[in-house]
């Protein structure tokens, strides 16, 4: 599922509203995943799971890194992408259909936070985007 | 079966009440539409749905949305009981419109995600967690009589 011009220009449009707020939204989406399904977390058994745990801000603050780098290289992602395709592929490990789950809470926390900005278009935008990055990071698992 | 505490039937009847299920059912039902097109595939009388403005502008769209949360509602009346509730909207799903039950995921999801933009923080992690168990609640239910 190719991401289109309009795709592009939408994904980088709400990035940047975004802005600085990127880290805390991840950890957000972090917490919202591991309540939501708790299964995904048996990938962290290491983590203090408690709002506001400063290992859920860090690794959210990574995950939201990662997908600034993602939109600043949307017209070659799995080059980006690359190392942390290898980290999931023979390190994490992490099951594929996880990736739908933190998408989903991706989305949830944007939605909560930009409704006016989070129009259908946006959303099917931004869908689109996490699918191509999850798809990316899935690509060497086997 | 689904199982939900005090606090989970709560979270979702609190906000349930503060929902105008017209415009929360069109809502879903239109991002559907346009963030999964291949779920058009159930609505060729529907007429235009060629962009995501037809497809929100739609009226069809807007009342089978109404008509779809309203029967969602009658599942947050039943909480305690959705296989029964839904048995035969589930058999309807199977035998007569030929639906994927993946498509009843997708569908609550975007409920989740109108939820979310609706109502905001209050929308917060353990709302979500319980809104989650509800429409996974409602998928299995829906699929449950599926042969």
């Amino acid at each position: 599922m190719v991401l289109s011009p309009g795709d592009k220009s939408n994904i980088k449009a709400a990035w940047g509203k975004i802005g600085g707020q990127a880290p805390q939204y991840g950890a957000e989406a972090l917490e919202r995943m591991f309540l939501s399904f708790p299964t995904t977390k048996t990938y962290f058994p290491h983590f203090d799971m408690s709002h506001g745990s400063a290992q859920i801000q860090a690794h959210g603050k990574k995950v939201a890194d990662a997908l600034s780098t993602a939109v600043g290289h949307l017209d070659d992602l799995p080059t980006a992408l690359s190392a942390l395709s290898d980290l999931h592929a023979h390190k994490l490990r992490v099951d594929p259909a996880n990736f739908k789950l933190l998408s989903h809470c991706i989305l949830v926390t944007l939605a909560c936070h930009h409704p006016g900005d989070f129009t259908p278009e946006i959303h099917a935008s931004l869908d689109k985007f996490l699918a191509n990055v999850s798809t990316v990071l899935t690509s060497k698992y086997r | 079966m689904v199982h939900f505490t005090a606090e989970e039937k709560a979270a979702i009847t609190s906000l349930w009440g503060k929902v105008n299920v017209e415009e929360a059912g069109h809502e879903a039902l239109g991002r559907l539409l346009v963030v999964y097109p291949w779920t058009q595939r159930f609505f060729d009388s529907f007429g235009n749905l060629s962009s995501p403005s037809a497809i929100m502008g739609n009226p069809k769209v807007k009342a089978h949305g109404k008509k779809v949360l309203t029967s969602f509602g009658d599942a947050i009346k039943n909480m305690d009981n959705l296989k029964s509730a839904f048995a035969k909207l589930s058999e309807l799903h199977c035998d007569k419109l030929h639906v994927d039950p993946e498509n009843f995921k997708l569908l609550g999801n975007m409920l989740v995600i109108v939820m979310a933009s609706h109502f905001g923080k209050e929308f917060n992690p353990e709302v979500q967690a319980a809104w989650q168990k509800l429409v996974a609640g409602v998928a299995i239910a829906l699929a449950h009589k599926y042969h």
